[in-house]
């Protein structure tokens, strides 16, 4: 009833092929994208700012990275947090070194340096699949990790391995209130997502699905695989170069290698693979669940006024961020995307059954 | 219709008219003669053995200040402590979560993380709240006119290590016996076990001696590579910059590699018992710095078993207080507390903002009778700021570890200035040019 399609009739190829053909979707999404863009600032605190929207957003553009490559191409990688480092540490390099570029200049190189490097780790995949090239991308982790803390030119010679960012100005507009620096990073998040978006509805996307879904019928058909993986190596890593520079620039301000490690690698890997796989409305929810739900399961005592020490707390946040992860994935393997798209669904045909 | 939405109005104008009240009410009691005291601890993760103590050192000698005086001046402490495992991300949050508690925001933070404390330095600036980071933190914000809100009260690392070769220097006879010699660095792979390899090299230069950096990856369970090189190379001194399980896992492979311990020197955070009581009776004989608080108990530790343990409010065992981490904790909790009493003297005895007691941070001058005064006697050193120096004066003891306790030997040794004060200099300098922020004019602030 809610959902219904009576009455929507598409009368030129355009309107057929748009992103959100369902006239209720469209309205959904620009309420929701005039609210993001011209009611939180104003109404969101600076905590909620600083602590949840603004990691959730940085991260969010890593997930949709990773999922173009593990969702949609089918090449696993457990050391993607490497590629934002070296993001990362390219726009720091670039900004020290050629102060004039502007910031946007600055994250675009950052994020092809970010590419070269992600399709370098990206040719084990050209002859192993699976849990090995997992290893094989694993080894990227632990060189970044190894190359930005012994090479000493990336960090400009510091004492303590730390490097610091001075705040982002762009076109005379210093970011250094949260709801700047919240809206800026929701701009880049709103591009990167359409252009993710087109990428994956054109052919490369089709290119990139049929080699995750039957790789050998992919190459019958006369699809390259080399052009494929690499390609979606080096696509997944340009976003997560970009989500790298801003993680450092925006969000942590000052960072030391340890930032990037193995655990942010695994984290983007729980985020797509709990929000869904292959579905960048499955980066979205997945990155919200495993930013957000820590933060609030570690409130949660307090807000209810129960004194627990804060082991405990951490603690239960911990058994409990696990339970739910294990229950989500029991209930809906496919992710939360999924459920979502089930969800909707069923409101297509709300209120009968069938 | 028209019935619905003059219901609708009704509801409306009753549901506004309560939310004024209770946000007034929320008014009325934010106005408490409370000063919100934030705790950043880590009981939880690899850093936890020695994160807890501090933690409960900290927090009994706040809720001893509540109990026997009131709080500071009349003025009640309320605290609030928020779990960081000692990772930069989640330091970053508590931080943004606690500073704006209390009904002038945080009064003082200490990050207990040289990682934590370089991210926080950059938004203290904005929301002038002053960090303490009492012998850790970045060396360089010694520099007050630079660093205008970081407090690295009582050592730095370049202090820490520049006492160390003194030492050693000492018991080779002189510091230009340490020519040839072979010194180690075992140091946690972060800011905090880096910050001291500048000072060091330094001094390698300068007294030719041969300095081998070993890192340990975080959390440093895993040595068995860096001991091996340890054994091979026979080093006459190995410096120990660990954390957490780090140091109880070197001492332990010292003792497995045959390296003598009464030759490893820690920094004052090697240096505590959660270190050397796993590693058992091979610990004996290790020593490391000690600055502000040695082990042991006198009078303030009286008056918190009595207010505090005896009343069941303590916060951690009664057995573990006197140790050298709970002392260091109530030792920070000291310095918070005596920069808000400072502060008091300038803005008047209520609660106050992190700009104020800033202030107050800057002025401390708490001399021996002061620390008598506090029941410090023994526990404490002098410390006295200004606006340019946010130390307040360095120096350290060295003790050893017999198995059961902690012996301080006599001898105190402070930084040679000399060398450490151009260093500070030049990194402020270039701090201040890469976040190019303005310095600070001294004299004109008085």
């Amino acid at each position: 009833m809610l959902y219904r399609e009576n009455g929507q009739f598409k009368s030129s190829y355009g309107e057929d092929q748009q992103m959100l053909p369902i006239l209720q979707d469209r309205r959904v999404m620009f309420g929701l994208l005039a609210f993001a863009f011209f009611g939180v600032p104003f109404l969101a605190s600076d905590y909620l700012f600083l602590s949840i929207l603004i990691p959730f957003l940085i991260l969010t553009l890593a997930a949709i990275g990773l999922n173009l490559l593990v969702g949609y191409c089918g090449q696993i990688s457990i050391g993607h947090a490497a590629f934002m480092s070296v993001g990362a540490y390219a726009a720091y390099n670039l900004a020290l070194r050629v102060p004039q570029l502007n910031f946007l200049v600055v994250l675009v190189l950052a994020g092809l340096v970010a590419a070269l490097v992600g399709m370098l780790f990206g040719i084990p995949s050209l002859r192993i699949k699976g849990l090995y090239l997992a290893v094989a991308t694993l080894a990227a982790q632990f060189f970044m990790d190894w190359v930005f803390a012994r090479v000493k030119w990336f960090t400009n010679y510091s004492h303590s391995g730390s490097v610091s960012t001075a705040p982002v100005e762009l076109f005379g507009w210093r970011l250094d209130s949260p709801p700047e620096k919240y809206l800026f990073l929701l701009g880049v998040l709103v591009v990167f997502t359409v252009i993710a978006k087109n990428l994956v509805r054109g052919h490369l996307g089709r290119e990139w699905m049929a080699m995750r879904d039957m790789d050998v019928a992919a190459e019958v058909i006369g699809i390259r695989p080399v052009y494929a993986k690499l390609t979606a190596f080096a696509v997944s890593s340009f976003y997560c170069g970009v989500a790298g520079a801003l993680y450092g620039f925006i969000y942590l301000g000052s960072w030391e290698p340890l930032a990037f490690n193995l655990t942010l690698s695994l984290n983007l890997l729980f985020m797509i693979i709990i929000g869904g796989m292959g579905s960048l409305l499955g980066s979205y929810f997945g990155a919200a669940f495993i930013v957000i739900l820590p933060i609030v399961l570690d409130q949660v005592p307090q807000m209810f006024g129960i004194a627990m020490s804060t082991a405990t707390t951490s603690h239960l946040a911990f058994m409990i961020f696990g339970a739910l992860i294990v229950f989500f994935l029991i209930v809906e393997p496919h992710g939360l995307a999924r459920l979502w798209a089930i969800g909707k669904e069923k409101l297509r045909l709300w209120p009968f059954p069938h | 219709m028209k019935s619905s939405s003059r219901l609708g109005l009704r509801t409306t104008i009753v549901a506004v008219s309560a939310a004024l009240a209770a946000l007034s009410a929320v008014q009325v009691q934010a106005q408490a003669k409370e000063q919100f005291f934030p705790v950043l601890s880590y009981r939880v993760g690899a850093y936890a053995p020695n994160g807890t103590p501090f933690a409960n050192g900290y927090v009994d000698y706040l809720k001893l200040l509540n109990a026997r005086d009131g709080g500071i001046n009349g003025v009640k402490i309320t605290f609030e402590e928020c779990e960081t495992e000692y990772n930069t991300a989640k330091g970053v949050e508590c931080y943004q979560r606690l500073k704006g508690k209390g009904p002038t925001g945080a009064a003082v933070f200490h990050t207990l993380s040289t990682g934590i404390t370089f991210a926080v330095t950059d938004v203290t600036f904005a929301d002038k709240i002053p960090i303490i980071t009492a012998g850790y933190g970045r060396a360089d914000s010694v520099d007050g006119t630079v660093f205008g809100y970081n407090f690295p009260l009582g050592g730095t690392y370049w202090g820490a290590a520049d006492m160390l070769i003194q030492h050693v220097g000492k018991l080779e006879g002189g510091l230009d016996k340490l020519k040839g010699k072979k010194i180690a660095l075992v140091y946690h792979d972060s800011p905090y076990g880096k910050e001291p390899i500048a000072l060091l090299e330094e001094r390698a230069k300068m007294h030719g001696y041969q300095l081998q950096l070993l890192p340990v990856t975080h959390p440093g369970v895993e040595q068995k590579a860096t001991w091996l090189q340890i054994r091979q190379n026979r080093p006459d001194y190995v410096f120990l910059w660990g954390w957490g399980v780090m140091n109880s896992t070197s001492i332990k492979e010292a003792v497995a590699t045959g390296y003598p311990r009464d030759k490893m020197y820690g920094v004052w955070w090697s240096g505590a018992e959660p270190d050397v009581t796993p590693a058992g009776d091979g610990a004996k004989g290790y020593r490391s710095l000690v600055f502000l608080a040695p082990a042991g108990q006198g009078a303030v530790h009286k008056d918190i078993v009595k207010y505090v343990y005896d009343k069941g409010q303590g916060t951690g065992k009664k057995e573990e207080i006197g140790e050298v981490l709970y002392n260091r904790g109530m030792t920070a909790a000291l310095l918070s507390t005596e920069g808000v009493r400072r502060a008091h003297v300038k803005y008047g005895k209520k609660p106050l903002k992190g700009e104020e007691v800033r202030w107050g941070l800057e002025n401390l001058a708490i001399d021996a009778g002061a620390i008598k005064k506090l029941g410090f006697d023994g526990f404490m050193v002098p410390v006295a700021t200004t606006c340019a120096d946010h130390e307040g004066g360095s120096s350290a003891m060295i003790h050893v570890w017999d198995g059961k306790k902690w012996n301080v030997q006599p001898g105190t040794y402070t930084p040679d200035m000399a060398i450490i004060k151009p260093m500070i200099k030049a990194s402020a300098e270039k701090y201040a040019a890469e976040k190019k922020i303005a310095k600070r004019d001294c004299a004109k602030e008085q």
